[in-house]
This record gives C-alpha cells, structure tokens and sequence, in this order.
C-alpha cells in the first residue's frame, strides 16, 4: 500500500488573503501509517482552523514542521512514502532550506552552524527518543497569541456571578479565547444550570440534610417500596416567567432548587407529624452560666444551649433507635451511632445548609459544642466540604434565635424526625417548693417540638422521646454529660 | 416641517433669533456683504442692516473681545469664526475674560461663538481641526457639538440664549451633505441631553457631530453581523449627559468612544474615565477610544484619509469588541 515515491506534505492555501499557517497539532507521528485523506495534521490561519488531510496513504517518513511553527504557504511540511529518513538512509531530498533551518533550530542545536542540514541529521539528532512515541507536544501557543480568556472575568461579569451564586468557571464562554462574556452568563442563569433535580446530586447535597441514603448504591432496597419512593414529576416546560409593572425577578440559585426540591420530596413522603413539650431550663442557665467562663477559658468554645440540647437528644435517641432510624424499602433501619445534622441559616439570608456532626454519640458537651461551633462558622464560610452535609440520621433546627416559641419543621429525609428548638423564655411557672405546695416562680422555659414521620413513629412512642429528653435537661447531670 | 441642509437649518436658525430678539446681532469676518465664509449669513445684512450683521477686521481678538463688551452690555452677539481653527487667536478675550467674568463679577456673558470646525476635504491642518475638548477644559464655557440640522437650528436658539458663552461647533462636512426634516416653529434644544441616535443592544457607541454617521454606517455594517449597536449622540460636551452614557453602558457593557479630534486630551478620554469609575462593575470589556491620531490635520487627501476616523476603522473596533 505504501507509497514508493515520497509525497510532499505543503502548508496548503487556506484562503487568497492567506500566506502563512500554524502547524497546531500532528495527528500522527513519524513511523505511522496514513491512508489518504486521512486527517494529518491540525493547522491554524488567521482565516481557519482545519485539519489537513495525507495527500497519499503510506509511512510519515519526516515531519519537518513541528507544533507552534508558523510557516509560509506551501512549505514542505512532512513526507508520506519514500525511504524511511528514520532508519539511516539519507535518500529523501533535502528539504527547503528554510523548513530545514527552523526544523533545526527547534530540534537540534547542536546542528552545525552554517551547514545545511540533511534529513538525515535531523533525524540523528533525534535518534536518541523512542521513534514511536509521540512528540511530546510541548505547549501549543493559543492562536490569538498567548492570553487565555477562559480565566479572565470581566468586572460585569464578575458582578453577576456574585449577585447569582454562579461560578462563571461552569459558564461555557463565547468571547474572545473563550472569555465568558456577560451575554454567556445571563444566558447561563436565565435557562438555569444544567439540574435535573432526580438526576443532580450535587445541589440536592446543599440542601437540608442530603443523607447517603440518596445515593444510588442503596437506591435498590429502595425500588421495592412504592409508596415511599419519591414522587417523579416530569418536569414540565416553565412557562415564560415576565415581570408586571413593580415586580422584580431573579433566578434561583442552584442552592435554593435544592431546598425546593427537597422541602416538596419531604412532604410528599414522610406523613408529618408535630409534638411539642415545655421544658425548665434552669438547671441548663444555671450550668452554662458556670461552664461559659470555663469553656471559654480553656477551650475557646461556647457551650451554646444548642450544645446542651444536642447531647441530650444524642443521649435520648440511644433509647429511642427508630427516631433515630430510616424506613428503607420495606424495612425499618436503625444504627448505633448518632450523625447529628444542625440546620444553619447562610450569611446572605438566602438559604440554609445542613452540616452533620458524625458519631456525636462519642462526644461529650465539650466536645459537642467544639463541632457545633466548628461546623456553624465552616457553613457561613462556605468552607464545607461535601462529606460534612452527608449522612445525617437525625436533624435539629433551631429557629428559636429570633424569638419564636414553636414550629412545624420538615423532615430532612430519609431521615424518621427532626427536633426544634425554641427561644428561652422567661414565664411564671408552677412549682413546688420544699414543703411540697404550689408556688408560681419565674422559670426560663422553651418549647421543645418533634416533627417525625408517622409512618414509622407513632404519638407515643415520641411523647415518651419528648418526656425523657425534657427529663435530662431538666435535672442535667453533668457527670454523665 | 421642511426638509433642510445642516447648514440651512443654521442660517434659518439664527435669522429667526434675529428677528425675535433685537439684542441678537452677528459680528465677523465677511459676515455681511459677503454672507460668510460658508455663506450661513447670506442676505443678513440685506434684511438686518450693516449694524446686525456687522463685517468685523481681521482680529478674532477684536471679535471675541466686543461681543464680551457688548454681552456686559446687555447684548447677544453671536460671533462667527471663519474656521474654528482661529479660535486660538481670541484664546485670550475667551478664557481670561468671557469665561472667568461671571464668577469674578456676577454679570453674564451672553455670547455665542460659531465655529465651523472639522475636516474631510483637504482643508489641511488650519481649516480642520475640532478644537472642542480645549475649550470643555475651561471652566465657565459651554460646548455645543450638534449632528443633525434639526438640532443645528434647537441647540444654537439654546446658545443664544444661555447666559454662558457657547462655543457653537458646527461641523463642516455636515453643512451640506446631511439633510433632514427640521421643525418650522422655534424651538430650544436643551443642553446635556444625549440622543439616542439609534438603539441597540451589543455595544454602546459615543460620540458627536460628524462621527455619528460615520458610526452610523459603521453599524449598518455590523447588522449582518446579528451585532445591535446603540450610537449615542451627545450634542453637548458641557455640560454632558453621563446619566445617558452611563445608562447605554449598563446596558451594553460594551463601549466604543470615537471622535474626530486628536486622542490625547480629547474628550473621549473624559468619558472613558467617567465610566471606568462609574461603571465598572458593569464592564464586558476594556472600553475603546478611536479618535484621530496626534498629528495636525494633513492636507493630502489619502493622508487625512487615514488621519480622520473612516467607517472601514469604526467596522473593525466594533468587531473587536464584539468578538471580545
């Protein structure tokens, strides 16, 4: 098949206007075999860039041009057929000076001076690489001459990706050396990033309590329960969304279809349920105000009541496995470990995020409220990292911060329940004093509320999880916390 | 409604401000008998008499200086330099004098100083230049720079009655090669109000006088291209409409600054920075001036050819903003 006489390779006319070319990329190596009008190489023009085809089909005796040289139209480029320049022969005719010279300089300098070199030398200056293996193909200078604009972002540019949440990393840019331009990024947050919601993991983990269970290597045990797997809505065509005169539109960010997502899944599948109880909070005010100088002192952490309130519920959920369980298919699931998930408003105000402290059954109230407050600043700091919003198995939110002494949370699924807490509120409450008579005194009081899935916890089983874990803050034993 | 050349539009203008207004009167070279250089003032004496339309020596000092004397007075002389060019030799009476009298005494100085400026036909560099950013440095001048003869005819009713000197520049190559509908009644055309010459989407052009069209058939040329330009025509320097500029570049995020006069110190400098400051965040890409290079006006025709700022030139900065 092979060509007995050789072939010459020459930049080709791209254009009238154009007079020289770049060999960008060789799509074969010396020693290859090419068919004709097989691709050989990859050329750039100020008009084009193309692929240009072997004139012949047989053995790339010489590439003469390497990757990043610009040369002038119709220069010998490389030879198909003839004798072979890489087993010694020095039968091909000596290519062009010029082709030769720059081949040279390029390949060899110890070519030597003022000597027209033959193939053949070239050849020999190379001989040392393994003939086959590929150039090595050093940097190929972009075509417009060095900048890269996929890296710059322009201030307008910059301002939006701010304002929306968007990475213009993830914008496919049109500009100049695939600059994103402002055009590239509006198009990229009107008509949404790529999310399918079932398909998308990645969003779905920014919302509240993603647990691994969503992931589809237990996604089987799932299959054969009907009834609790997640609704699949075909997600219909949104219509054309237009402001009226005083209304203001802005995008979803990829965060808040997360929690959109997950906060209507939720609902579809857990059959929620909310219990609430009163719990005294003195024993706690009384301990935290002691423990704050402490804590502070020698660890630099604040035992928030969050802290105290999380290591009793790990402490109760140990008596309590299916609250702190999952319904997987058709089984009831439960663990020995506790994955505490806390919901954490973000800085913006404009959505939240559910970091998860693992194993927080092996962690005492300092060590608890070390975690808290570790994974509180990482989540405001957007400093989390996938793996701190996996796998919880049991979520606790705390809108009380703002005042509010009672809510109806949803369930952070797959997970059985979720715990609120409330403001401390201080309220006349009746007691008993020594004597063992009614007496109001002012208590600081805060609602605790379960919202758990009825589906597998019933009232009582979580009126008892309410009572026990009211019990324990109530008459808090620090030895055993 | 008539349809008028740029320069018909200016010499009908001024005639109806004559006739309105007995404190108007017309002073400068060849004004009179001869009806003016470009012949803005032809058949003035004729209907106003020898002392509104008054033929003035050789001395632009002489002019400049009397029409401030005569504004102190009470009066609205409106000045006519034969070329804008020998503005420079009333540089003196102008900008130590007219421009500083109202904040050194209080009294306005009423005058209105015509200027045909610009180049495109050999006038070579004396006959060519568009002095306008000189004067937008001074303090206490205004700068008019109108593009359409329907303009021409509102901004100078405006200068004319402004109580500040106005520099009135009138561009040459539009005097009769640009014709449009022009309104019969009088009107004023308000300073500081930029005109959308043509709106658009993609880029923001800025620019005034004859460049507007150059810019215009520039984007025509990008149309094809699916490229929406925007060309907004200033009108005036001073004071200028930055709300409207900085408005198109919200939009645009892309900014194209092109004038006739020379680059460094040219007005387009003034904008550029005004957006960079402004209008950062809302940059797409770096802005571009295209301005004449700084050179005096060369006479030869190819020469000024390359010097004054061609569609061919406009075409290719537009493309590599758009392609930016």
């Amino acid at each position: 098949m092979a060509t007995e006489t050789a072939v010459d390779v020459v930049m080709p006319q791209m254009g009238v206007s154009v007079s020289e070319g770049t060999v960008t990329r060789w799509l074969k190596s010396e020693g290859d075999q090419v068919e004709a009008d097989e691709a050989l190489l990859e050329i750039s023009t100020d008009k084009v860039d193309t692929e240009v085809p072997s004139p012949a089909a047989g053995t790339v005796t010489q590439i003469l041009v390497q990757e990043g040289e610009t040369v002038e139209v119709g220069t010998k480029l490389a030879q198909i057929g003839g004798a072979s320049a890489g087993n010694g022969q020095a039968q091909a005719a000596p290519p062009e000076p010029a082709t030769a010279q720059a081949a040279a300089e390029s390949e060899a300098a110890s070519s030597s001076e003022g000597e027209t070199p033959t193939a053949a030398q070239i050849e020999e200056t190379k001989a040392p690489e393994p003939p086959l293996e590929p150039e090595p193909a050093p940097v190929t200078p972009p075509a417009d001459g060095g900048t890269d604009g996929k890296s710059f972002v322009s201030p307008v540019v910059a301002r939006i990706a701010s304002e929306h949440g968007v990475d213009p990393g993830q914008v496919q840019g049109s500009g100049r050396g695939g600059r994103v331009t402002k055009k590239d990024i509006l198009d990229f947050i009107e008509h949404g990033a790529p999310v399918a919601p079932e398909l998308a993991p990645e969003p779905a983990a920014a919302a509240p309590a993603e647990a691994p269970a969503e992931a589809p290597a237990q996604a089987p045990s799932e299959a054969p329960a009907p009834p609790a797997s997640p609704p699949k809505p075909a997600p219909p065509a949104p219509p054309p969304v237009v402001a009226e005169t005083g209304e203001q539109l802005e995008p979803m960010t990829a965060m808040r279809r997360g929690i959109a997502e997950h906060m209507r899944r939720s609902l579809d599948t857990s059959a929620h349920v909310t219990s609430a109880i009163e719990v005294d909070m003195s024993e706690v005010v009384a301990i935290r105000k002691r423990l704050k100088k402490e804590y502070e002192a020698a660890h630099g952490v604040n035992p928030t009541y969050l802290s105290f309130i999380a290591r009793a519920t790990v402490e109760t959920l140990r008596e309590y496995p299916w609250i702190n369980g999952e319904i997987r298919g058709e089984q009831i699931m439960t663990r020995n470990y506790v994955n505490l998930g806390f919901a954490v408003e973000l800085a913006d105000g404009k959505g939240l995020i559910v970091p998860v402290l693992k194993h927080a059954e092996g962690l005492n109230l300092l060590g608890i409220a070390r975690g808290v407050a570790d994974i509180a600043q990482r989540a405001r700091d957007k400093k989390l990292t996938p793996d701190d919003v996996q796998g919880g198995t049991f979520t606790i939110t705390n809108p009380g911060g703002y005042g509010t002494f009672h809510g109806t949370p949803v369930i952070s699924q797959p997970q059985a329940a979720i715990l609120g807490t409330y403001a401390v509120v201080k309220r006349p409450w009746v007691i008993q004093d020594d004597r063992g008579e009614d007496v109001i005194a002012i208590r600081p009081i805060m609602n605790l509320t379960l919202t758990y899935d009825h589906r597998l916890v019933d009232g009582a089983l979580a009126g008892r999880f309410l009572r026990d874990l009211r019990k324990k803050l109530e008459t808090w034993d620090e030895a055993a916390y | 409604m008539a349809e008028k050349t740029y320069l018909q539009a200016i010499s009908d203008g001024l005639r109806e401000e004559m006739r309105r207004d007995k404190r108007v009167f017309v002073i400068g070279e060849d004004v009179g008998v001869y009806g003016g250089a470009f012949k803005v003032t032809l058949g003035f004496q004729e209907e106003f008499g020898a002392w509104r339309v008054i033929d003035a020596p050789l001395s632009e000092t002489a002019i400049v200086g009397g029409c401030t004397g005569a504004a102190i007075m009470g009066m609205r002389p409106v000045a006519e330099m034969q070329f804008a060019d020998f503005i420079s030799c009333a540089w003196d009476q102008l900008v130590t004098v007219a421009a500083k009298q109202r904040w050194r005494a209080g009294t306005p100085v009423p005058i209105t100083v015509r200027l045909p400026s610009g180049g495109g036909f050999s006038g070579g560099p004396f006959h060519s230049q568009n002095p306008e950013s000189s004067f937008a440095h001074i303090p206490g001048l205004k700068v008019i720079c109108p593009a359409t003869p329907e303009d021409a005819k509102g901004l100078l009713a405006s200068a004319i009655q402004d109580p500040n000197p106005c520099l009135y520049f009138e561009h040459k190559h539009l005097y009769r090669r640009i014709k449009a509908e022009v309104p019969d009644e009088r009107y004023e055309t308000p300073f500081g109000k930029a005109r959308v010459h043509q709106e658009g989407s993609d880029l923001s052009v800025i620019t005034w006088g004859a460049m507007v069209y150059t810019a215009e058939e520039a984007a025509q040329q990008l149309d094809g291209d699916g490229v929406s330009i925007e060309i907004l025509d200033l009108r005036t320097l001073v004071p200028w409409d930055k709300q409207a500029v900085l408005e198109s570049v919200r939009k645009t995020s892309k900014v194209l600054v092109l004038h006739e006069d020379t680059h460094t110190g040219g007005f387009g400098g003034e904008i550029a920075a005004t957006i960079a400051e402004e209008a950062f965040e809302d940059l797409d890409a770096p802005v571009k001036r295209i301005t004449a290079p700084d050179t005096p006006v060369p006479f030869s025709p190819p020469l000024e050819k390359a010097f004054i700022p061609q569609v061919e030139d406009v075409v290719a900065g537009l493309r590599d903003l758009a392609e930016y």
